[in-house]
């Protein structure tokens, strides 16, 4: 079996956000990380990997971005990614990068291709199903368990206040979440040493249309003062943190 | 022309969500001079679809058939994709929920409809049509532009609220044509869980310190835990003296968390403990003392004895999950 | 010149932050408190390579130059010194010392399983009355034809239970003094080793230390490393890049304690506003930051000797003097920013503060280091 795990490169969750001219995110001093759900979804597919030797042929990598991309690429590939693969496109809207990830699912068989179910950064939570639907393959999302016996996937999908079994034919495209894995592994020395040895291919990006467009950033509001309700009018508590803190 | 608002079911019931979808979309139909349309897949009873025109649905699109039954991606997608179609729909509407995310994204690409994810508010205009969301986890806005004729968003639970506006709610029975090649994934078993949430896990969480005064008061906080589906959790000294395990025991020392919701109730605040708290994004204090440093940290605070308070507020929440 | 890491540099050292925060940093004030041997961790940490990363991958090491050493060691030293010190023992003194003076069968049997860290090492060298003063072992390998036999006392032996590899620093030729000395790779389940109590230190605490007790030990010859007589050069070189991995540690001690300080300086308020903001405080941090940084620089430029294969003696004797004092200062200013919370245990400081002391004495004290500094100014 083939795994394909599309893996994006995103800010470091600690840092601090900045834009510049509330336009271009201030990329100065970032630290860059794999999603961290996709992240769980390679560590997933390498410890299925490691349980049944010989049932997974190989796990590649793929992200679309500029060659400052790579780094986060051979970290996978430490970690213990088979193979790379990076589409140098510029990143327009989810769409143009699922028209970027088609074309690399095509030109090979893989038989799970697996996503985080969204990126930290755009939170766009779209990616995984786009792709699925370019490539007319079926697609289960929210999955927190994934395993392969015998050849055919075994899920498990968060459903409100739950948890379904599902079956899918192969090849299928699995839209990971929390729970898919424990903890992200921590590359070994011989895996960053192998990782410069692991085939890394750049195919370019192919023409793709976009279907929005960010066209200005904010940042929220500081934190506002404490707000005192009346011990009397507890009611008034709840209301406010149904409404407008939308919290409950 | 219309708006179209997806809604699920749970047994055969709508949520408050449902009603929010719909008064949200009501809006969105409103700017665009044209009338919602909702679509419910499974086995809804006539009575329970009708509820959905309270919020401004003038159709409603039933689409029952056993096939339906547990969420199919490829298949969800046809029977809406064959919905818009019919509708001429021009913006289409999704919770921002686990269901939302796995048909919307399909859905933008079959009909190549640009597609906003975990939107909070109406469009600030519709031509462009202009939306904002929430990125970097809550750490900043975006303001984004869908250049398509047609348009998704999925909508934040919670962002909108309830907005009232009677309409016709025609209720249609809807047969959409199912493909078998839709049909390549199968829900097997359902498992609905039920338990104590871990407190790293916890959405909400609700904590009590030294002003519980005894281990045996911890009661009503266990029930308003219950009732909220929370965690539980306390200050250093409440574990030291033994009257919560230590699991429990938050701050600098103990867990560090960061639910969306933090109840402090009796805890004073002191620095250690918000260390291990600060993360919260609405933290709730009571407190007698009007001085307490938790109400620096705090967004919202109530002055006042707990053991009066907590009980109030566990009418309250009961109140609100009633309806 | 470059001050830029390289990719793969910053990776081992992201990898290290992780291993320390994700796997040591939940029990350390337990393990510490109840001197307990991390063996667990230090399982963990042999499996991702760390126990011989410089070594050649031709013996299964990680293939590793020093600078991401120092950045490893700084990482883990933030959090754990009792965990650090093993990986500096191995490193640097046990592995570096095999690959570097060993023959190839030497190498293929013991420093294969050590560079891999399928088992760990100990190096032997301090003795109830030589300590600073190397010179004057007192254990004796007596040269019995095809072997040796051992007898004596080593005292402070850093992993001496929970190695399986010695090597273990003895006189052969004491007429000849410090040129009649031996260095005998010794495995530790031979007969006639006993261990002494665990000693009971002030700081690392879970690190193992142990006395060890020669009893007509038999070495064979082929254990020995270099020519008859070169076991004292060979110590002298081994610590010479030993005091890369001890600086490093020191400098990740006072750089762990630091962060902590200064966190903490941004959260805690005296007289209506964040401690930060008494002058006095944020100067003391600046200080701080500004030795850790000389600190730094000293550490990654011995390490870049080193690589370079140029002399790094000195450079690496005024690394480990320089961070291990420095280690000590910025510990104490930590403790003292963190008020009374920083003389309790669960702050960590006080706890950083008591290992940046053993970091002044273990593998040449601060004194000695000057001596050997002092000593180069005359060449
Ligand atoms: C080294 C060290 C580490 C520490 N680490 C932590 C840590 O990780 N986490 C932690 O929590 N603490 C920690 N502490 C302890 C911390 O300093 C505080 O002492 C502790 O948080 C106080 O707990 P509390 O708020 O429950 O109690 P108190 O400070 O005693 O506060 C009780 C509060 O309850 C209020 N109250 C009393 N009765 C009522 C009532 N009927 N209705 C409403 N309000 C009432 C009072 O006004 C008061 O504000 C640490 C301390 C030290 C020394
Ligand atoms: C926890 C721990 C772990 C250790 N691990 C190991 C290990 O794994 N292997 C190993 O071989 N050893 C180990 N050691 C031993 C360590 O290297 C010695 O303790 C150290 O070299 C100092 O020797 P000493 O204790 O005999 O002190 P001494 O040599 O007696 O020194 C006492 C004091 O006199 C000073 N002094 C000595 N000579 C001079 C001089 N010429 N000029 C000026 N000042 C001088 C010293 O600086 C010191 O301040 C360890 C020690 C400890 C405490």
């Amino acid at each position: 079996m083939k795994i394909l795990i599309c893996i994006s490169n995103v800010p470091d969750t600690t840092t601090k956000i900045k834009f510049v001219n509330n336009t271009t995110f201030d990329n100065a001093g970032v630290q860059w990380i794999i999603n961290p759900w996709d992240e769980l979804a390679l560590t997933r597919a390498l410890d299925i990997k490691d349980a049944q030797p010989g049932v997974i042929e190989t796990i590649t990598v793929v992200t679309v971005g500029s060659q400052e991309t790579e780094p986060t690429i051979r970290k996978a590939l430490a970690i213990g990614a088979d193979k790379g693969i990076r589409v140098n496109a510029e990143p327009k809207d989810t769409f143009f990068v699922a028209s970027q990830l088609a074309e690399i699912v095509k030109k090979d068989n893989y038989d799970i291709v697996i996503c985080g179910i969204e990126s930290s950064d755009y939170n766009g939570a779209a990616l995984g199903g786009m792709l699925s639907e370019l490539l007319d393959m079926p697609s289960v999302s929210a999955v927190s368990h994934l395993d392969v016996i015998n050849g055919q996937v075994q899920l498990k999908r968060e459903i409100d206040g739950g948890q379904e079994t599902v079956e899918a034919q192969l090849p299928f495209i699995g839209i990971v979440q929390k729970g898919i894995a424990k903890e992200p592994r921590i590359p070994s020395m011989r895996g960053i040493m192998m990782a410069k040895g692991k085939p890394m291919e750049v195919f370019e990006g192919v023409g793709a249309d976009s279907f929005t467009e960010f066209v200005g950033f904010d940042m929220p509001k500081p934190k506002a003062a404490c707000k005192k309700i009346d011990p009397e009018n507890v009611k008034e508590l709840v209301n406010l943190l149904h409404n407008e803190a939308k919290v409950i | 022309m219309s708006v179209l608002v997806y809604t699920e079911n749970w047994d055969g019931k709508f949520k408050k969500l449902s009603f929010e979808l719909v008064s949200y979309a009501n809006e969105i139909a409103k700017k665009l001079n044209t009338s919602v349309v909702v679509v419910s897949i499974g086995n809804v009873g006539e009575e329970e679809l009708k509820k959905l025109s309270n919020y401004g649905a003038s159709k409603i699109l039933n689409a029952n058939n056993e096939k339906l039954n547990g969420l199919n991606n490829q298949a969800y997608t046809s029977v809406l994709a064959e919905a818009v179609a019919k509708e001429n729909a021009t913006v289409i509407v999704f919770a921002h929920n686990n269901s939302g995310k796995a048909i919307a994204p399909r859905l933008s690409v079959r009909l190549k409809a640009g597609l906003a994810t975990g939107v909070m508010t109406l469009p600030s205009s519709t031509e462009p049509f202009t939306i904002t969301k929430k990125i970097y986890t809550s750490k900043a806005l975006a303001n984004l532009v869908i250049k398509t004729p047609v348009k998704i968003v999925t909508l934040l639970q919670n962002a909108f609220g309830l907005v009232e506006g009677p309409a016709s709610g025609t209720i249609e029975q809807f047969n959409p044509e199912l493909k078998d090649s839709d049909f390549k994934t199968k829900v097997v078993d359902v498992n609905k869980v039920t338990g104590k949430i871990l407190l790293s896990d916890a959405e909400i969480v609700v904590s009590g310190g030294r002003g519980m005064k005894s281990g045996e008061n911890w009661g009503p906080i266990e029930e308003l835990a219950v009732l909220l589906g929370a965690g539980t959790a306390c200050s250093r000294p409440v574990s030291d003296e033994g009257w919560r395990p230590h699991e429990e025991h938050t701050g600098q020392t103990g867990k560090i968390i960061a639910p969306n919701l933090y109840f402090a109730f009796g805890i004073s605040g002191a620095i250690q403990h918000l260390g291990g708290i600060s993360g919260a994004k609405c933290i709730v204090a009571v407190n007698k003392d009007p001085d307490a440093p938790i109400f620096e940290a705090a967004d919202y605070g109530i002055v006042g004895d707990l053991q009066k308070v907590l009980p109030d507020l566990i009418s309250a929440v009961k109140e609100l999950k009633a309806n | 010149m470059n001050f830029e890491f390289t990719e793969e540099q910053k990776m081992i050292q992201q990898a290290a932050k992780d291993f320390a925060e994700r796997e040591l940093l939940h029990d350390v004030i337990e393990r510490d408190e109840k001197s307990e041997f991390p063996a667990e961790h230090i399982k963990k940490l042999a499996e991702l390579g760390f126990l011989g990363m410089m070594t050649d991958p031709k013996y299964d090491g990680g293939g590793m130059d020093t600078i991401s050493y120092v950045l490893a060691m700084e990482e883990i030293s933030k959090v754990d010194s009792s965990v650090a010190v093993v990986m500096s023992v191995c490193n640097s003194l046990v592995i570096w010392g095999i690959e570097t003076y060993g023959n190839e069968e030497q190498k293929q049997k013991f420093l294969r399983p050590l560079a891999s860290g399928q088992k760990i090492g100990a190096f032997l060298l301090s003795e109830p009355e030589a300590g600073s003063d190397a010179t004057s072992q007192r254990t004796t390998a007596e040269d019995k034809g095809d072997h040796y036999l051992l007898n004596g006392t080593k005292n402070w032996i850093t992993n001496a239970n929970s190695a399986s590899t010695y090597i273990v620093i003895a006189q052969t030729h004491p007429d000849k003094k410090h040129k009649g000395i031996n260095a005998l790779i010794v495995d530790k389940n031979s007969p006639g080793i006993t261990l002494g109590p665990h000693e009971n230190k002030m700081g690392m605490r879970s690190s193992d230390t142990h006395s060890v007790m020669f009893n007509d030990v038999i070495v064979p010859k082929e254990n020995r490393i270099g020519e008859d007589g070169f076991g004292f050069p060979f110590a002298m070189k081994t610590l010479e890049g030993g005091r890369i991995g001890i600086a490093s540690q020191a400098l990740g001690i006072a750089s762990g304690a630091f962060e902590r300080a200064l966190k903490y300086s941004m959260e805690r308020k005296a007289f209506g506003t964040e401690i930060f903001n008494h002058q006095i405080n944020a100067f003391k941090l600046s200080d701080m930051a500004v030795k850790i940084e000389n600190g730094r620089n000293l550490c990654l430029k011995a390490a870049w000797l080193k690589d370079q294969h140029l002399p790094y003696g000195t450079a690496s004797a005024m690394a480990k003097q320089y961070c291990a004092d420095m280690a000590m200062e910025v510990t104490t200013e930590a403790v003292q920013i963190h008020g009374g919370y920083g003389y309790v245990k669960e702050y960590h400081v006080e706890r950083l503060m008591r290992e940046a002391k053993l970091t002044q004495i273990y593998e040449g004290t601060s004194e000695v280091q000057k001596i050997v500094i002092s000593r180069s100014l005359l060449k």
